[in-house]
């Protein structure tokens, strides 16, 4: 699987990207840091714990990564959710959806990863 | 938070502030190769490293959501200390709603990116960004250093030139800065008294500055006559006298700078300083206001300084003689106004002009200088106010440094703890910390029991009753000292009232500390022994009761047999030997809670909390304290009481502790014996009623 694939998988802007970050090895090289990165994982557990703040920032967080990146769909959903918890309002169904761009996403990155 | 390249480098450093370690590495990639880059992942961190880097950090690019203290807090604290005017900031955020952006830019930073940024406008922007202000900073070093040094010329010129006449003429030295202070103070004394000599600021300075040279022109007069002792004849008189129109021309004749005011001024001066009100003077004979007014004051001031300086031809008249010579017009005529300000400055003139040396006059013209900036039209009045805080600002850290205290202020959002400079010095730690509960500096050396005692003391106040004190032991420096803390909470004017923070001082008390703490030794305890005496251990014994409503406890009374015998065939000091020998005893066979005492010459007192029965641990005690001290045979009795019995009445326990020992001494000594009722007719040991019997019956073998 090529970059440009796990793009297309993950729906995301491959060329927007490539334009603002400039080379693809470094593109690859933060692509595949996004399987490190704790923020879904501190965003899950502070929902389950009722922490709408630390929730709040984590989505934000979630957002910004997703907008260095061009990962539109992840993007989109995130965005979402951010604005539905600053606002305080209910959010389930938002969650949802994070979670399924999130699953999409990471098993997108994963393919990359294992054949690179 | 990490510096990533710690070497030092002349390379510049960037601050990456942002909760995301992506977005902090995808910047560290596009930026590492040309600086140095530290990260921090919150605003308290951001905030601590900008307070130990100072200006070494060239540029902060900032996000805005961050956990501890967002973005915006860490600009409210740049702004506060006044960083955000060497350090430039970028900030990076995906929130792009325009009012974060405006606030952003009100809060004084640079530029304002938005996510998703492209890298090469990114890096673009931050090289420009510290170009811009590296610029900027060696400009305005540039343009300080031109100016004081322009100032420092033409003054140090002036001041050589006016010297130079001076030392010809055999003066002081003083005269030039009395004739510049009296100028002054008149010039100001007249403005305000008549509109028509009201005069810019700038223009008083000037007239002053050019009062120095009001001489220069008796550079051309022959040294025989400037410095002849007598009455100068007519002739002599004639050439001195040219020493005005010398001057005129010689600023006349300058070649360049011919347009200066100061010149000008200068010229007027030096021409017409001898003119006289009723046109009696010289060279040109003037009259009234013919004659400039910088003249006239000048001439005034000369006159006033040369009655009052001693030269080669006379003393010096007193200041009251100088002024009524020149009020009865023995000098000439001068302008009235001018007269009447004379008169009017005469009771403070000559504390000012003795007062008067170079520093003062320096001081001055800063202070001038501080009013002029007051003045200015152009100032508005939050800088006003922002210059009266500054000064407030001044005098308190200079206060606080004279102190010798450990000065602190406290904000409770963000959590934050300033100190005094001293304090910080004497603490070795930074003036700036931050979230103080869990700065592990402050643990270690306050402990976070105390920590949390004051701040919780502060937070219970109120804003009618909002000062806590509080002593405590902390750790400087590792040696541990008693200290005191008074601390005023500081509440809102809110309904209610919010905890906003705190001031306070920590004094060192270790000293007093300590005497207190022997005072209370000496008070308390046998200085023999080192154990405590009857009074403290009867006070102890009954807290001890108090504090533990039915527990069980034994008293009791230890009497050292044939004691008299010991002191009788080895002497008093092995006899204290003896004493110290039970006293150690005493204290190695109780546990924490119990107490041991010494009550009278050759008894002790024990007082031991039991859980099923007191028999073992007395008996235990007992055999303890039994056996040999060198050649003596220490055999001991021993009146035991138990509160379960005879109740928590001290008294009654000590009385009752009494009666088992007295039945022991009459049983033949060397045992213990728990009190019961068959005791209850008999006498004392101890009681002083009884003490003739205890000799009689106890220690006359």
């Amino acid at each position: 699987m090529t970059l440009q694939e796990c793009y297309t998988q993950l729906e995301g802007d491959y060329e927007g990207v490539l334009a603002r970050l400039r080379s693809e090895r470094m593109v690859q090289k933060f692509v595949l840091k996004f399987l490190n990165d704790k923020s879904y994982e501190l965003l899950v557990t502070s929902l389950e714990a009722g922490n709408k703040e630390e929730a709040f920032r984590a989505a934000h967080t979630i957002k910004g990564v997703c907008q260095n990146l061009s990962f539109t769909k992840l993007y989109e959903s995130s965005s979402k959710l951010t604005e539905s918890l600053r606002s305080g309002a209910e959010a389930d169904e938002l969650v949802r959806q994070v979670e399924a761009d999130y699953k999409k996403t990471v098993e997108a990155i994963q393919a990359l990863q294992s054949e690179s | 938070m990490s510096l990533i390249n710690g070497k030092k480098s002349p390379r510049q450093t960037i601050l990456i502030a942002d909760d995301s370690e992506m977005n902090r590495s995808i910047l560290t990639d596009m930026l590492g190769d040309e600086y140095d880059i530290m990260e921090a992942e919150n605003g308290v961190e951001a905030v601590s490293l900008l307070q130990k880097y100072g200006n070494s950090i060239s540029l902060l690019l900032l996000d805005i959501v961050m956990p501890e203290m967002d973005g915006f807090g860490v600009l409210t604290l740049m702004n506060k200390h006044r960083w955000i005017e060497d350090i430039p900031v970028i900030m990076i955020s995906a929130e792009n709603a325009s009012v974060h952006v405006e606030r952003a830019y009100e809060m004084g930073v640079t530029d304002f990116i938005s996510r998703p940024f492209d890298a090469l406008i990114l890096h673009r922007r931050v090289v420009n960004t510290i170009l811009l202000y590296a610029k900027q900073k060696r400009l305005i070093d540039l343009v300080a250093d031109q100016i004081y040094e322009k100032e420092q010329q033409s003054s140090l010129m002036v001041d050589i030139l006016s010297h130079i006449v001076e030392f010809r003429n055999g003066e002081s030295g003083q005269h030039v800065l009395h004739i510049r202070t009296l100028t002054e103070l008149l010039l100001k004394y007249l403005g305000n008294k008549d509109s028509r000599y009201q005069l810019p600021r700038s223009e008083i300075a000037m007239i002053c500055t050019a009062s120095a040279l009001h001489d220069v022109g008796k550079i051309a007069i022959p040294g025989e006559i400037l410095n002849k002792p007598g009455r100068l004849t007519d002739e002599e008189f004639a050439i001195m006298k040219t020493h005005t129109l010398i001057g005129a021309s010689m600023l006349e004749a300058l070649p360049v700078h011919q347009e200066e005011p100061l010149i000008k001024k200068a010229y007027e001066i030096c021409r017409w300083h001898h003119e006289r009100y009723d046109g009696r003077g010289y060279p040109d004979g003037l009259k009234g206001d013919e004659i400039p007014i910088s003249a006239q004051i000048v001439a005034l001031a000369d006159v006033y300084d040369a009655l009052t300086s001693e030269r080669v031809y006379k003393k010096a008249f007193s200041h009251e003689k100088a002024v009524s010579m020149i009020l009865d017009g023995q000098c000439g005529q001068f302008n009235p106004l001018l007269m009447e300000s004379l008169k009017e400055i005469a009771p403070t003139l000559e504390e000012e002009m003795k007062g008067d040396t170079n520093s003062r006059a320096n001081q001055r013209q800063l202070q001038n200088v501080a009013e002029e900036l007051l003045r200015h039209e152009e100032l508005s009045a939050s800088e006003r106010t922002l210059q009266l805080l500054e000064h407030e600002r001044m005098k308190y850290s200079f206060f606080a440094d004279m102190s010798e205290e450990i000065q602190f202020e406290y904000t409770a959002a963000p959590s934050m703890v300033t100190l005094s400079s001293f304090g910080a010095k004497k603490l070795g730690m930074e003036e700036i910390l931050m979230d103080p509960h869990h700065n592990q500096k402050v643990l270690e050396m306050l402990g976070s029991e105390d920590l949390c005692a004051i701040s919780g003391a502060l937070r219970s106040t109120s804003p009618e009753n909002p000062i806590v004190k509080y002593d405590h032991e902390i750790c400087i420096h590792g040696e541990r000292r008693w200290m005191r803390t008074i601390a005023r909470a500081m509440w809102s004017a809110d309904e209610p009232p919010r905890y906003m923070g705190a001031i306070g001082k920590t004094t060192d008390i270790h000293n007093e500390r300590l005497q207190m703490d022997a005072l209370v030794q000496m008070a308390s305890h046998d200085p023999l022994t080192g154990l405590f005496n009857h009074n403290y251990a009867k006070k102890r014994i009954q807290e001890r009761m108090e504090s533990r409503v039915g527990g069980r406890f034994a008293l009791a009374i230890i009497d050292l047999d044939y004691f008299k015998s010991a002191n009788d065939n080895y002497g008093h000091i092995f006899g204290d030997h003896v004493l110290l020998h039970m006293a150690e005893q005493l204290r190695k066979s109780i546990r924490g809670g119990d107490i041991a005492a010494r009550v009278g010459g050759d008894e002790f007192l024990l007082f031991l909390e039991y859980k099923d029965e007191p028999d073992t641990a007395i008996r235990r005690i007992f055999h303890s304290l039994i056996g040999r001290y060198g050649d003596f045979q220490i055999s001991v009795s021993m009146g035991v009481v138990c509160t379960e019995t005879s109740g928590t009445d001290y008294e009654a326990l000590f009385h009752a502790a009494d009666q088992a020992l007295y039945a022991v001494k009459r049983s033949g000594r060397g045992q213990y014996r728990f009190y019961d009722n068959t005791m209850q007719e008999m006498l004392s040991v101890i009681s002083p009623i009884d003490s003739g019997e205890k000799e009689a019956d106890c220690e006359t073998e």
